[in-house]
């Protein structure tokens, strides 16, 4: 709790965190902040460019850009935030097995990180969706296992490190117990690193559910996410541009912001070097 | 004097973990630079050599080599050339992916102009001299395949292969085992007698220091607390941080637990006391010492010990 | 060498099986039935069972896999269920641009992506480092499709430079590589960067210095050949990456290629088409990491030894 402080402290990580507070909000209480529906169509008024009544102009349905955007943020944040938190539990339950256990079982698991590693994200989560079915529910399934493999990673390796500090050996040549020392050492030392990560990882994955989006594959109309806004946008590219730069100017925005915060946190708790770079 | 140092000190950012260093070095002398860890003696080492800026930090006081005061851009000439160092540990101090004859042979080609044919000659002549059986054999390893010992006669043949006048040694021996450490001390002191090369020695090992300096200048956390020529030193030292090291000496015929250790650690830099730096661990110490700096000199203390009569 | 070498390609036999279990295991979860897709709607159960006894389909698993594994062997992919067309011809036809464009992309992904890690590790935390990084942060954090589609915008609408889609010529590579490296070049710079920076704090860097060797010198012919250790690795592993990944800037583009295939065969239940796709992206990866293994070997004599 410290070290966000002392994050937001900082003028890039103080910005950062404005934003992603910003976000959060407009997120939160759109409905009480604009005056539109994210779903009624108003087809005169489509095409508009920024004016006093459409701050950031109209689709071309005549829906308001700038309301559809805070309802797409809803759904782009919750989904890679709850995907990730998913995946961060995961994998640190995986993680921290096999770095206890070891043996075949860690063998077997660092084999399956390895393999999932090797291909992209995107991918992996393209297959995901085509076996579970696109909509929102198959997208935080795939979001959650793309990036399971790198948290695994990251806990096991941690535990590994941590086990061979001489502390613990002194603890468990006085008799306690596997379960003690996962608890007591093993778990706290690893949590601030596991979770930066995942923190950094939750920008991928708006990424991720925004490509995702692009395909038709995430949120499904009139819902609005970030890229479902940019895959519609896409085949109106050379008459009405607007309509998919702005979700994804709010896209990379958000995502940098969560990487400025990250970094900020990454030095506010002292750990060595990015953890994504593994 | 080859190497004279006056009123030498460090800043790294706000902090100051050395200052009022000075001390003198002639050709053919070895000049002890004890204390213990943490006390200014690698940054005394780097500051001479003009390598601050690596770690960022930032030289007061002046360096003088061979008479001349030295600017950073100044010892950046030379370095390799005119002053040569060996570090701490053979183990990290060499390029892991690189053959250790090509490491000395280097020195050779870039200080002295010589052909890379000439180079390799002088290289396996140095290693020859050093001891090293095999030369042409060894010369060819990469340096995960030697040993300690070995790798640090490699850095000390490294260090010659410039035809340096002044050495300055890190802790050559501390990485290495005891019959290793012995070697490695006689073939330095031997260097200087043979060469009349100039040898600044930093260790914290006072039985090396009694063995081949000539001279010592004690270091306590970043300020000089005495120096003395060495007989005088192990004779009737004066500063009660000198009487504290040697008395850590195993001797022989001592009474089993009559060998003491000095209370207490070296502070970091932020947390120097003020007055004398070592009172908070010393049995002389009164209020002044807590207070006052010592006078600098050759013992910097304000109530120094007796010198024995007789 | 030669003998690692050997071993280091035999220890792929295995992988190879068990990476072709897996695929083939993967595609038989997939629900639905490829079947529903070639019968005509009121289509009986006989028709239905015919279908499935041409392509194997009423086999049980084990049988079908052997029969799957000895034609891959024999370079025999099976047939589409869709198209009715070899899948190796399939493949043939895709495989070229989609190696054009990620070997484009992965070799100036390197060539920049170190250039300008060494850039930014010499000047660190003053300018050029802190704009080379302001542009990484960009780098990784645009989707890249969005990328894509503001390029085609600027240089195919407004400019008209390149074409706006196709794979036909240099011309049309020029866009999707420019995509996927951008990217790319972020990745490795931060890698590099990072690399630099710890292989310069190392004990033997002090020592070049102290024998006098020029900075310049240092920075290039150790601290930067230290560096590239990691950054080989890193590399090694993206293979794989640069071949699927480029899957969305494929669709973007409208660009033939492995990774595009593979999710048009998916959605459509073409399970010989999808396990021949899988199977080439395995394998480029096992080649990619037996690659950087090798490269790793080359650089290094610690390895070297290791090995023997």
């Amino acid at each position: 709790m410290r070290a966000v402080l002392s994050a937001l402290r900082t003028p890039k990580g103080g910005i950062a965190g404005l934003w992603l507070v910003l976000v959060a909000l407009g997120a939160v209480l759109a409905p009480w902040l604009t005056s539109y529906a994210f779903d009624i169509q108003d087809l005169p008024s489509a095409y508009q460019g920024p004016s006093a009544a459409h701050w950031l102009g109209t689709d071309e349905f005549g829906r308001d850009l700038l309301t559809r955007i805070l309802y797409g943020a809803r759904v782009s944040l919750s989904v890679s935030g709850i995907s990730i938190g998913v995946s961060v539990f995961a994998g640190m339950v995986l993680g921290a097995a096999a770095g206890l256990i070891g043996g075949a079982f860690d063998r077997a698991v660092t084999i399956c990180v390895d393999l999932t590693w090797s291909f992209p994200e995107i991918l992996i989560a393209l297959i995901l969706v085509a076996i579970i079915g696109p909509g929102i529910a198959g997208t935080m399934a795939a979001i959650a296992v793309a990036y399971l493999a790198q948290f695994t990673r990251l806990t096991r390796a941690q535990i590994l490190a941590i086990k061979g500090e001489t502390y613990v050996e002194a603890a468990r040549s006085m008799g306690a117990s596997n379960l003690f020392l996962l608890f007591r050492h093993l778990l706290p030392n690893a949590l601030a690193p596991v979770l930066v990560a995942g923190m950094l990882a939750t920008g991928d994955a708006i990424i991720l559910e925004a490509t995702l989006g692009f395909f038709g594959l995430g949120a499904q109309p009139p819902t609005p996410s970030w890229g479902a806004m940019m895959a519609a946008g896409s085949a109106l590219l050379f008459k009405a541009p607007g309509i998919i730069v702005l979700p994804g100017v709010a896209v990379a925005v958000t995502v940098v912001a969560i990487n400025l915060f990250g970094d900020a946190l990454v030095r506010a708790l002292d750990i060595k070097t990015r953890p994504r770079e593994g | 004097m080859l190497l004279s140092v006056e009123n030498l000190g460090v800043k790294i950012g706000a902090v100051q973990p050395l200052e009022g260093i000075g001390f003198a070095l002639d050709r053919g002398e070895i000049l002890g630079l004890v204390g213990e860890s943490g006390s200014g003696k690698s940054l005394t080492a780097l500051a001479c050599m003009g390598l601050l800026g690596l770690i960022g930090g930032q030289r007061l006081g002046t360096v003088a080599f061979d008479g001349v005061v030295q600017d950073e851009a100044g010892l950046a000439r030379l370095r390799g050339r005119k002053i040569a160092l060996i570090t701490q540990n053979p183990m990290t101090a060499l390029d892991p992916v690189q053959r250790v004859g090509e490491q000395i042979a280097v020195v050779a080609r870039l200080h002295l102009g010589t052909t890379p044919a000439a180079a390799r000659a002088r290289t396996l002549d140095l290693m020859t001299q050093l001891r090293i059986p095999e030369a042409a054999a060894v010369a060819d390893s990469y340096p995960h395949q030697l040993s300690g010992g070995m790798k640090q006669r490699i850095v000390i043949a490294m260090a010659l292969a410039g035809e340096p006048e002044l050495i300055i040694a890190d802790e050559p021996t501390t990485a290495l085992d005891v019959t290793v450490q012995a070697q490695i001390v006689q073939i330095l002191g031997q260097l200087v007698r043979q060469r009349g090369l100039g040898l600044v020695l930093i260790t914290h090992d006072m039985g090396v220091v009694a063995q081949v300096c000539d001279r010592v200048a004690v270091l306590y956390a970043g300020r000089l607390a005495e120096t003395r020529e060495v007989g005088d030193l192990f004779s009737a030292p004066r500063h009660p941080y000198s009487a504290a090291l040697i008395a850590c000496i195993p001797r022989e015929g001592m009474a089993p637990g009559s060998l003491t250790g000095i209370p207490g650690a070296v502070p970091s830099v932020a947390l120097y006391p003020p007055g004398c730096r070592f009172h908070p661990r010393c049995p002389r110490a009164d209020a002044l010492c807590a207070t006052t700096p010592p006078p600098q000199g050759a013992f910097a203390c304000h109530h120094p010990l007796e010198v024995p009569h007789g | 060498m030669l003998d690692y070498l050997v071993r280091r390609v035999l220890l792929l036999l295995p992988v190879f099986l068990a990476v072709s279990v897996v695929i083939f295991l993967i595609l038989h979860l997939i629900p639905g039935d490829p079947i529903d897709n070639l019968l005509k709607v009121g289509s009986g159960p006989e028709a239905r069972a015919k279908i499935a006894a041409k392509y194997g389909l009423d086999q049980p698993l084990p049988v079908q896999y052997g029969i799957w594994l000895w034609g891959v062997l024999q370079g025999d992919l099976g047939t589409s269920i869709i198209t009715r067309r070899p899948v190796a011809v399939m493949i043939g036809q895709v495989i070229g641009p989609s190696l054009a464009l990620g070997g484009m992309a992965l070799a100036i992904s390197s060539l920049g992506g170190i250039v300008l890690g060494a850039v930014a590790a010499s000047f660190r935390d003053r300018w050029p480092d802190q704009l080379i990084m302001g542009g990484v942060l960009l780098g990784s954090t645009l989707p890249s499709f969005w990328l894509g589609l503001l390029l085609i915008l600027g240089f195919s609408v407004e400019l008209g430079w390149f074409p706006v889609s196709g794979a036909r010529g240099w011309a049309s590579l020029v866009l999707p590589v420019a995509t996927i490296a951008f990217g790319g070049i972020a990745l490795v710079t931060r890698v590099t960067r990072v690399a630099m920076i710890e292989a310069a704090s190392r004990d033997f860097v002090l020592l070049l210095h102290a024998k006098g060797l020029p900075p310049r010198r240092i920075r290039l012919a150790h601290v930067l050949r230290h560096a590239l250790m990691p950054v080989v690795t890193i590399l090694a592993l993206r293979i794989g990456w640069v071949l699927g990944g480029a899957v969305t800037v494929e669709y973007v583009f409208a660009r033939p290629g492995l990774g595009s295939l593979l999710i048009k065969s998916l959605s459509q239940h073409d399970y010989p088409v999808v396990q021949a796709c899988l199977l080439m992206l395995a394998i480029a990866v096992m080649l990619g990491t037996l690659l950087g293994d090798i490269t790793q070997a080359l650089m290094d004599p610690r390895v070297r030894s290791a090995l023997r």
